[in-house]
């Protein structure tokens, strides 16, 4: 127990006295929350829009005013001559167009049948299908009301009012559900490079090989390495959760121990991969290398961006091995829904059953003799 | 009884690494209290035997025993009882003198009290009270070398291995160094030593000498020379390098 306190120290000596190394800690997690809780967004605002109007009726202006007044649309222009607007959008000034075709208003009152056409810039697949829905649900919101008041059709004649509800997150703010994921990504990099580079970096200077003619014992020696960076990354993780709750408002509705104590498991599991990776290499820049590798797999995997559901169904079974999907799902349940051990004791047995794992290879690898 | 007095005894000792083989069937002995050099030339395979009585790796086959331990059932009890510097120096350049010593007798199990006494001992008798505030990056290579030394031999172990220790420092320093092993090796210390300087190997009891991964010579510096018929080390390791 002494001869770990001694290394405890020593590690800390060192680690406080690397002038990177409080930057690394202090001020790396907290841009990373601000900067990344900000820009990683699934929202779409402010669209530039422009109209083919070639009606020029009451009807088609007011259909146009219903764009005007819709805060997802900046209506740039209104023209009759297609081929203008859609040379802007060639040009990337035009991401929607409407074209409001003759006869528009006639077609509407007598045929009781008309066209309009939505045509979207789709390069962002997600983003576009976002822009058409919003679009789509303002033709109907239109059609609507002109079947009530031109047509004298009824409100309530023969229809289905939806009544939508958002749940857990009731003002559909995507940083509700960003901030619990960002925080998983940033104790998840504290932990695992700072480790997987640690260890490494004694190989480096030689002094590895001094520790491994002392009698010091394996656990004492993965203890006493491992210790120091599992007490930064949870002091990490507390500073996020308060800048998440003050900064953000982030909803915290279910257990704050319960969370801290997954977060303790969790991090051994990091920490068990980074010592893991530095028994693999031979310098910093190897293992670097190899932690971001997967670093990156694991975050594109884990649905922090990206819905799980929609990746193919041999990427959604890798997530079996990714870390960082099973902590963020727990993250978002905890905190956004209030979910209790019961509801998430599948994540943190996979946590555990993982963590045990990844020390288990990691201590098997580390030898104090070849 | 023969165990006590021999630190290290080797017979037979074989390392391979795939078809290459390091050490051919070393035998020898190491007596308490000696100054033992292990000379050879780079590549000789020094190095290796020098990791295997440490306890680094791993022999092939052969039978080692240091400080009365086997290497195979016993490594731990002989960690406790060796020494060891290596090439690169062992200690933490972002870390003070004090606190290299403190970490390194805590891992040795040294209490506070003897970590204390051990700190001022070698304060004083290495003048190092200039330096007390400096991280060891900053202290002159020779200076460094020496606490070194003195922090491998820090909890007192009957037995050192000094792997090249005086690589790269001046004539003078060496010689201040060599004065230090001198004065463990007479009180009771069994001093291991690899070197490239023949003139070190003069001040040692017994000299063996490498090539090829084979010992091929291992007597005191005088009966070597008496038997290769020249006037230094050098010239005997000379003769034996060239084949």
């Amino acid at each position: 127990m002494k001869t770990i306190l001694y290394f405890i120290q020593k590690e800390f000596l060192q680690i406080f006295r690397d002038k990177m190394m409080l930057p690394i800690i202090f001020a790396i997690p907290i841009i990373q929350l601000l900067v990344l809780s900000y820009t990683a967004t699934y929202e779409i605002k402010k669209i530039d829009l422009g109209i083919v109007d070639l009606d020029r009726s009451v009807t088609s202006a007011n259909l146009i005013s219903k764009f005007e007044a819709s805060p997802f649309y900046i209506l740039k222009l209104v023209e009759p001559n297609y081929q203008v607007l859609d040379e802007m959008m060639q040009e990337g000034e035009l991401e929607q167009i409407i074209y409001i075709p003759q006869h528009f208003e006639q077609d509407l009152l007598i045929e009781n049948n008309t066209t309009v056409q939505v045509i979207t810039d789709a390069i962002n697949g997600s983003a576009a299908s976002l822009m058409s829905a919003y679009s789509v649900q303002i033709l109907g919101g239109f059609n609507k009301e002109f079947l009530i008041e031109e047509m004298m059709i009824p409100l309530g004649y023969r229809q289905i009012n939806n009544e939508v509800a958002y749940w857990y997150n009731p003002e559909l703010d995507y940083k509700t559900f960003m901030v619990p994921g960002i925080l998983v990504l940033l104790v998840t990099i504290i932990g695992l490079f700072l480790s997987a580079m640690n260890i490494v970096k004694e190989k480096e200077i030689g002094t590895i090989e001094q520790l491994n003619v002392t009698p010091i014992k394996k656990y004492q020696f993965i203890i006493g390495k491992l210790m120091p960076f599992w007490i930064i990354a949870m002091f990490d993780l507390g500073l996020g959760l308060i800048i998440a709750k003050f900064v953000f408002a982030v909803p915290m509705l279910g257990s704050i121990p319960l969370v801290i104590g997954v977060a303790g498991i969790y991090l051994i599991l990091v920490l068990g991969i980074g010592l893991f990776i530095s028994t693999l290499s031979d310098t910093q820049q190897q293992s670097m290398f190899i932690s971001w590798f997967f670093v990156m797999i694991f975050i594109l995997l884990s649905g922090l961006f990206t819905p799980v559901e929609n990746m193919p169904l041999w990427a959604q079974k890798l997530n079996i091995l990714n870390p960082i999907a099973y902590f963020i799902e727990f993250m978002r349940l905890v905190l956004l829904k209030g979910s209790s051990f019961m509801d998430v004791w599948r994540n943190i047995v996979s946590i555990s059953i993982y963590a045990v794992v990844m020390l288990g290879l990691a201590t098997l690898r580390y030898r104090k003799h070849s | 009884m023969e165990n006590n007095k021999k630190q290290v005894v080797v017979k037979d000792l074989v390392k391979k690494f795939g078809s290459f083989v390091a050490n051919d069937h070393l035998t020898f002995e190491v007596n308490s209290g000696e100054i033992f050099g292990f000379l050879g030339a780079n590549g000789a395979g020094k190095t290796t035997a020098i990791k295997i009585l440490c306890g680094l790796s791993a022999p092939t086959s052969g039978e080692v025993k240091v400080a009365g331990f086997d290497i195979y059932k016993q490594r731990e009890q002989i960690k406790k009882s060796i020494g060891y510097m290596s090439q690169k120096f062992s200690l933490y350049d972002d870390l003070t003198i004090a606190e290299n010593i403190r970490f390194y007798g805590g891992i040795y199990g040294l209490n506070r009290q003897q970590i204390k006494l051990k700190t001022s001992d070698y304060m004083d008798s290495l003048s190092l009270h200039e330096y007390a505030s400096s991280r060891v990056e900053e202290l002159p290579l020779g200076i460094k070398q020496k606490l070194s030394f003195m922090v491998a031999i820090l909890h007192e172990p009957p037995i050192v291995f000094l792997d090249e220790p005086t690589g790269g420092v001046d004539p003078l320093t060496r010689r201040q160094f060599w004065e230090m092993i001198y004065q463990e090796a007479q009180n009771g210390k069994t001093i291991f030593v690899t070197t490239h300087y023949m003139d070190e190997a003069e001040y040692c009891h017994r000299v063996s000498i490498m090539v090829d991964g084979k010992i091929e010579a291992l007597d005191t510096p005088a009966g070597l020379k008496e038997k290769f018929g020249v006037d230094s080390v050098e010239k005997v390791f000379i003769k034996l390098a060239r084949g």
